[in-house]
């Protein structure tokens, strides 16, 4: 099954995927703090604007891996250099390029100390996460998966509050821990093909069962703990209110979508059957997420921990989305993906805007700043009210696609998953009414500046994509749309195949 | 589309200007008289293009404007039918008169924020026309959440704990319902149907017919719940709370924008996504009749019990809110023309009442009833308004009341329910219960020594004269109904 299409002429996605690190090196001899910046600035931009190129010269019509580069690596082990991207992957590499620069202008003078460092671990991240969902050979992708642990401890545990040890060693542990079943995990798949690392040859594989709900097992946990779905979340909250603004935004907008675009791209075609028999449970788990989020975020008095509880509840809808596996709920997961990448992304940069002025992410220290920071209230006001789902922005379409195709897989699931979205209005209005207006007796708030150039500048970008896929999602569905086809085709045909072959035995 | 539909690029001129009005009065708040000559020309072009739309829509036209598709099926279209022309017509009109009476009062009392309040002011009369305008389950519910969302800082205004206590009690009744109940009824019809677009007609709905009775009657338990903003019992509590806004808010939104959007909704939904033969096929109807007769009843019954003044008409509204939804669910040609008028008539009657409550207040500082004896001697104009429009909504000719009262008794002889008939009766004299004392006493009352009403006036001109003009338009839609009636009619027309 070759379904990669090679790319003749200039290689884009190993440009995007190297010229970060690229930059990193010339950050080496960089002196002043300034010029790190701009040319951490610089190189991100430059990524962001060939992943341009990327959309635009993007095949929609194809399910096919497009714009592939395949080199040999190790070739005693059958070990390649092989990337390409497909409907599933585009919109996450196209998200990942497109936030980076406002990292990078997030962190202008949030961080203070080794800028240089700093910008190094940021470009390092990009190179590692870019690659990891082009990637399609799984050593490869193995190895810039565990390179982005290195960067995103360091952001944590240098950069990142006062329990910064805590949470960057908590982080750490847990998603290693997942990370090692994985790596038996495809031995043992490359064992089962003949010792091929390519990735799309393990697909649709006829594996025993009791191989396959191993094998889905193993990839479970390193995923589950990534997205994060209940229980194996606890690690993010610690992490997300301890790291910086742009190790935040990085954390909330990609890192978390690498778990479940581990599950579309590997558990799926790889382990059908046993994502059939699992997928009960997966689904429950999702719905204990939405709600558990949502409660708990409804508790919260620190602001960066009350977006950190609202992203379990939020990537609970992204993988009940993917598990109820029909085109409605696949095409929603990944445009929510997509949603909660700008929306929590912006709803950091703006915890950020907050903190830099107040220093505390207190809801009480912060309560009543609308009356001083109108701009940057509107701007909250958005990216608020987008974060629930309200209609006309982003994550309304990812919100109603998913439970449009819920509702059509089980009325009882899709009921269970709306009281996620009541306590979504819940949490968010409260945080929006307290930093807007307060109380009656709020804190002097007086001295606090409204939004600079820069600080607009960064926003802008967010809002503008938050209302363009909320009122005109089309062109971005129409990105996925072959790729998902094709998946539920082939996993429809894989079931049929499945249940003849059980029929002549 | 058939040949009566056309594309109409006023209505998204219609639309706008409210909007545009809004960001107009933020970049000059600064300026105070040129902030409300923006609102005040923002509300006469709106006048003037709802108006335009009236001969095509009596023409029979349908007058429909794509704006955004979000998926196949569910799109944000905007559409003029004579439905929405009702809803459309009483907000803009009202808008305007409520304009000049807002700056007499917020001046008046030298109230905080103007601006913003002049702003979300224009933005919640957008969210109403957008959903009186809208063509579709999904536009309806756009429109819906943004009047939501854009009229907390009108209740919280005051921003002390009163005021806060009342917006978080709107906010948690009107998003708790939107999201409970409303959200996943609009995603089911959207599963059941591939699109949320209205049918053209009340009769048939948009649900196939082929959908299990359970599940029809689930969604159709959700939409009825899900606009709480028309105020059925038990989701009402939202609206006596939100009365702790400044007086041109109570009136304005939560007679006319807020709570009309909510019935419009309501009844949109029931004609239009339901369908009459449905709700018959299905008896849906009648019960839902008994089902808020409980709530006209029962929230009458409160009102007798308030002598704060805007919670007596607080709990009236709730009461008189149910009447358009009972005349609506009894299916009846006659019923369904009472319960839709009711929209007109109760708007301008009621504006009139909360117009009046207000200018007493900036006149005298008084809000309660018992305070009140006397006053009708110093403040004549206002409280003689108050006696029509107290009159309008008991239901007297030649008040527009008496002309929803007619139908909606026709229409429950025609519908053979007597438990009806008896339940409008008995409102009438509760209605005439709380109201009537309050004009009585007004006039005639002693006045008790402390409370002497020597130095206090009428309320200024620019309240006034809104105040009149309401309650004069109540009493020539009572008794030349015709021109409102027309859209009505049209509503029904597939019936007769």
């Amino acid at each position: 099954m070759d379904q990669l299409l090679l790319n003749p002429g200039f290689p884009l996605l190993s440009a995007m995927v190297f010229l970060p690190l690229v930059g990193s090196f010339i950050l080496l001899p960089v002196k002043s703090d300034e010029q790190c910046r701009i040319v951490s600035l610089a190189a991100t931009g430059l990524v962001a604007l060939l992943s341009i190129a990327l959309v635009i010269g993007f095949d929609n019509s194809t399910a096919a891996f497009q714009f592939g580069e395949s080199y040999r690596w190790i070739p005693s082990l059958d070990i390649n250099y092989t990337v390409g991207v497909d409907g599933i992957s585009i919109l996450l590499v196209v998200m990942t390029a497109l936030i980076m620069p406002f990292c990078v202008l997030a962190s202008w003078s949030y961080i203070k100390k080794r800028v240089k460092p700093f910008m190094i671990c940021l470009l390092i991240m990009e190179t590692a996460m870019i690659g990891v969902f082009v990637a399609l050979d799984f050593v490869l992708f193995y190895i810039l998966w565990e390179a982005m642990l290195i960067p995103m401890y360091l952001i944590i545990a240098i950069w990142g509050g006062p329990r910064k040890v805590y949470a960057s060693i908590k982080f750490f542990l847990y998603t290693l821990a997942g990370s090692i079943l994985l790596l038996v995990a495809i031995i043992w798949l490359a064992w089962q093909n003949d010792f091929s690392f390519y990735i799309p040859d393990m697909m649709w594989q006829p594996y025993a069962l009791s191989a396959q709900i191993l094998i889905f097992l193993a990839f479970f946990l390193a995923f589950a703990i990534k997205v994060p779905m209940f229980p194996f979340h606890t690690w993010l909250p610690a992490a997300h209110v301890e790291a910086p603004t742009a190790g935040s935004v990085i954390l909330a907008s990609i890192l978390l979508k690498m778990g479940t675009y581990g599950f579309l791209r590997f558990a799926l075609p790889i382990v059908p059957d046993a994502t059939f028999y699992l997928m009960p449970y997966v689904l429950w788990l999702s719905i204990a997420g939405i709600i558990y989020g949502g409660l708990t975020a409804l508790a919260q008095q620190d602001m960066k921990k009350l977006i950190a509880y609202s992203s379990v509840g939020h990537m609970g809808f992204v993988t009940l989305g993917i598990f109820i596996l029909n085109k409605q709920g696949i095409e929603g997961a990944i445009l929510q993906m997509v949603n909660h990448g700008i929306t929590t992304g912006a709803l950091f940069l703006c915890v950020g805007m907050i903190y830099e002025r107040t220093h505390s992410r207190d809801l009480h220290v912060s309560s009543g700043v609308g009356q001083y920071m109108p701009v940057f209230v509107t701007f909250l006001a958005f990216f608020s009210l987008s974060s629930f789902g309200f209609p006309g922005t982003n994550s309304f379409v990812g919100e109603f696609l998913i439970l449009a195709g819920t509702f059509e897989f089980d009325l009882t699931l899709a009921l269970a998953a709306i009281p996620g979205a009541v306590l979504a209005a819940a949490y968010m209005l409260r945080m929006l009414q307290k930093v807007i207006w307060g109380g009656a007796n709020n804190p002097d708030q007086s001295y606090l500046t409204d939004l600079n150039t820069r600080e607009i500048v960064t926003l802008a970008p967010f809002l503008l994509f938050v209302l363009w896929i909320g009122l005109g999602p089309k062109p971005f569905l129409a990105m996925i749309d072959v790729s998902v086809v094709e998946l539920l085709a082939d996993l429809a045909a894989h079931k049929s195949e499945m249940l003849a072959a059980t029929l002549v035995h | 589309m058939d040949a009566n539909t056309i594309t109409s690029p006023v209505l998204l001129v219609a639309l706008l200007i409210p909007l545009i009005g809004a960001i107009g009065v933020m970049i000059k708040g600064y300026n105070e008289n040129l902030r409300e000559a923006i609102s005040c020309v923002a509300s006469l072009f709106l006048l003037a293009s709802v108006g335009w739309l009236i001969r095509p829509v009596l023409g029979g036209k349908i007058l429909v404007l794509d704006l955004f598709t979000i998926v196949d099926g569910v799109s944000v279209t905007l559409r003029a039918d004579a439905m929405s022309m009702i809803f459309a017509l009483v907000a803009s009109s009202l808008w305007t008169i409520a304009v000049f009476y807002s700056m007499g009062y917020m001046r008046g009392l030298r109230e905080h924020a103007q601006t913003r309040f002049n702003a979300c002011f224009a933005i919640a009369i957008f969210g109403a026309i957008g959903v009186a305008f809208s063509d579709n389950l999904f536009t309806m519910y756009l429109f819906y959440e943004i009047v939501s969302v854009c009229t907390y800082p009108l209740v919280a205004h005051h921003q002390d704990k009163e005021g806060y206590d009342g917006g978080r009690k709107y906010l948690v009744y009107l998003t708790f319902t939107a999201k409970a109940f409303l959200l996943p009824a609009m995603i089911l019809i959207y599963v059941l149907t591939g699109s949320l677009d209205f049918a053209t007609n009340i009769a048939s709905g948009i649900i196939p017919a082929d959908t299990g009775k359970g599940l029809v009657i689930m969604l159709y338990v959700f939409c009825l719940f899900g606009f709480a903003k028309n105020g059925i019992m038990p989701f009402h509590h939202w609206l006596p709370g939100a009365m702790v806004a400044p007086t041109p808010v109570s009136a304005l939104l939560h007679a006319v924008a807020v709570v009309k959007v909510g019935v419009f909704c309501t009844t949109r939904v029931m004609l239009y996504v339901f369908g009459i033969d449905l709700m018959a096929d299905l008896n849906l109807g009648v019960p839902t009749a008994y089902f808020v007769g409980f709530t006209i009843i029962a929230a009458s019954i409160i009102a007798l019990s308030k002598d704060n003044l805007k919670a007596r008409l607080a709990y009236s509204t709730v009461s008189q809110l149910s009447y358009i939804i009972m005349g609506v669910a009894l299916l009846t040609p006659a019923a369904i023309q009472g319960g839709l008028i009711h929209i007109v008539n109760h708007a301008f009657a009621k504006i009139t009442l909360f117009f009046c409550a207000g200018a007493i207040y900036v006149a005298a500082h008084r809000k309660d009833i018992s305070d009140m004896e006397g006053l009708g001697k110093v403040m004549p104009f206002t409280f003689g308004a108050f006696a029509v429009a107290s009159l309008s909504m008991i239901g007297a000719p030649p008040v527009a009341g008496f002309v929803t009262k007619w139908n909606l008794l026709v229409g429950s002889v025609e519908a053979h329910q007597i438990g009806i008939v008896l339940i409008l009766l008995a409102s009438t004299l509760l209605n005439a219960a709380y109201f009537a004392p309050i004009t009585l006493r007004a006039f005639f009352g002693k006045r008790p020594a402390s409370a002497g009403v020597s130095g206090i006036k009428e309320a200024p001109l620019s309240m006034l004269i809104p105040i009149l003009i309401a309650c004069t338009i109540s009493v020539i839609i009572g008794i030349y109904p015709g021109f409102m009636m027309q859209f009505v009619t049209a509503v029904i027309g597939g019936m007769q």
